[in-house]
């Protein structure tokens, strides 16, 4: 049966990601990313549910393009099919930029697999700017120290994941739980990305940071979260908090480092007078009050699953 | 029930989406001549600073006044939709 893009559900693939016949809404990455079967952020029931959907719906193909009434309304269904998926991107391309968006997701394996090694081992990395190339900021492929929106977003599924086994484990499991925690792992992002968006706005801060910037360093947590309840469920209390304090430290490191070159430094070609120290001040405080957010917030949010 | 066991706040989006717009709403209603103006946080006392740092206070202010200016016809839809909706389901 074709199936109109709008309403494509993934075919059965390795990789259960973007459906390459989408050019609009997603970069072309497939081809050149290996499948990523190792990194275990993807559900596999993805796969699972769209194989069996496909078998039975092909033995009607033939006998419906035998009819033409059928084949015409089957045309015209699917140019209506193409006329809303055009709406629709323009009416999200309206409010989130999508070009922007997609600069996010361009990432490759090498790049998570260094970057997940530097969010857990953050302090042999010399090297914490973010290089540009002819004025617009390199893609994360290219250049490590570049935010991206990938590994939050599986980070935070693979986090729900764990949570609902932790509380599966304890005998404490419902599904209402599991929305729960995730809407409320969310909600705290939310808080902090608008917390950081009020006081860049206060003091003044010029800094090319974008809200996505700012969802991006803020879902990095999740991955010194998943690293923590892991900790918990393999070793008990002990390995829970031991996990806790080195996920912390390596995250509170990786953000001060990875802020004081955008927030900071933003200011040092305008720096006259004695205003400046008071200012710079206020920055230093700010960076190093989103790094100290950090911990509270992975003890608030992973305690209760391993007690 | 299992989320009363929960030690942490139960946030929902819902939660979320009340206490943003009770917050606007605070901000949307301080008055201009009765009360900005007293405490020295009116529009007229934010012109002084000129040059590339404006200083808190004056970011402040701004933010005040542009919020009210903005949000003050859709917080009317949005509250009109909220006691309804509140009225309704209780």
């Amino acid at each position: 049966m074709i199936v109109p893009p709008v309403h494509s559900h993934p075919k059965p693939r390795a990789r259960a990601g973007p459906h390459t016949g989408d050019p609009l809404l997603f970069a072309d990455t497939s081809s050149a990313a290996p499948p990523m079967n190792n990194q275990g952020y993807y559900t596999p029931g993805y796969n699972i549910g769209g194989a069996p959907v496909g078998g039975p719906e092909d033995a009607g193909v033939n006998n419906l393009f035998a009819d033409p009434m059928a084949s015409a309304a089957m045309m015209y269904g699917s140019s209506l099919a193409n006329q809303g998926k055009d709406i629709v991107n323009k009416e999200i391309s309206r409010y989130v930029s999508v070009n922007k968006l997609k600069y996010f997701f361009a990432v490759d394996s090498k790049y998570v697999m260094k970057k997940l090694l530097l969010l857990v081992f953050p302090y042999t990395h010399q090297d914490w700017e973010v290089r540009y190339h002819r004025d617009t900021p390199l893609t994360p492929r290219h250049d490590v120290n570049a935010p991206d929106l990938y590994i939050p977003s599986m980070a935070f599924i693979t986090y729900i994941l764990l949570a609902g086994m932790a509380l599966g484990i304890q005998k404490r499991f419902s599904p209402e739980v599991l929305g729960l925690c995730a809407s409320t792992a969310l909600v705290w992002v939310v808080i902090e990305v608008l917390v950081m968006l009020l006081c860049l706005y206060i003091l003044s801060v010029h800094s090319d940071l974008s809200i996505f910037d700012l969802f991006a360093y803020s879902g990095y947590k999740y991955v010194g979260m998943i690293f923590t309840v892991l900790g918990g469920l393999l070793f008990g209390s002990d390995g829970y908090f031991v996990a806790l304090t080195w996920s912390s430290c390596a995250l509170m490191f990786f953000i001060v480092r990875s802020l004081k070159m955008k927030i900071l430094s933003s200011f040092s070609h305008n720096s006259m007078g004695a205003g400046a120290t008071a200012k710079s001040r206020l920055r230093l405080y700010i960076t190093v009050a989103s790094a100290a957010f950090q911990p509270i917030i992975i003890y608030w949010l992973t305690s209760h699953l391993v007690r | 029930l299992y989320l009363s066991s929960k030690s942490n706040m139960a946030f929902t989006l819902y939660s979320l989406i009340q206490a943003v717009i009770l917050c606007v709403n605070a901000v949307a209603v301080l008055h201009e001549e009765r009360f900005l103006s007293k405490i020295g946080w009116g529009v007229d006392q934010s012109i002084g600073g000129f040059g590339d740092e404006p200083g808190i206070k004056v970011q402040l202010m701004n933010l005040v006044r542009s919020v009210r200016t903005v949000m003050r016809v859709p917080l009317i839809a949005v509250n009109s939709v909220c006691i309804v909706l509140l009225l309704l389901f209780g």
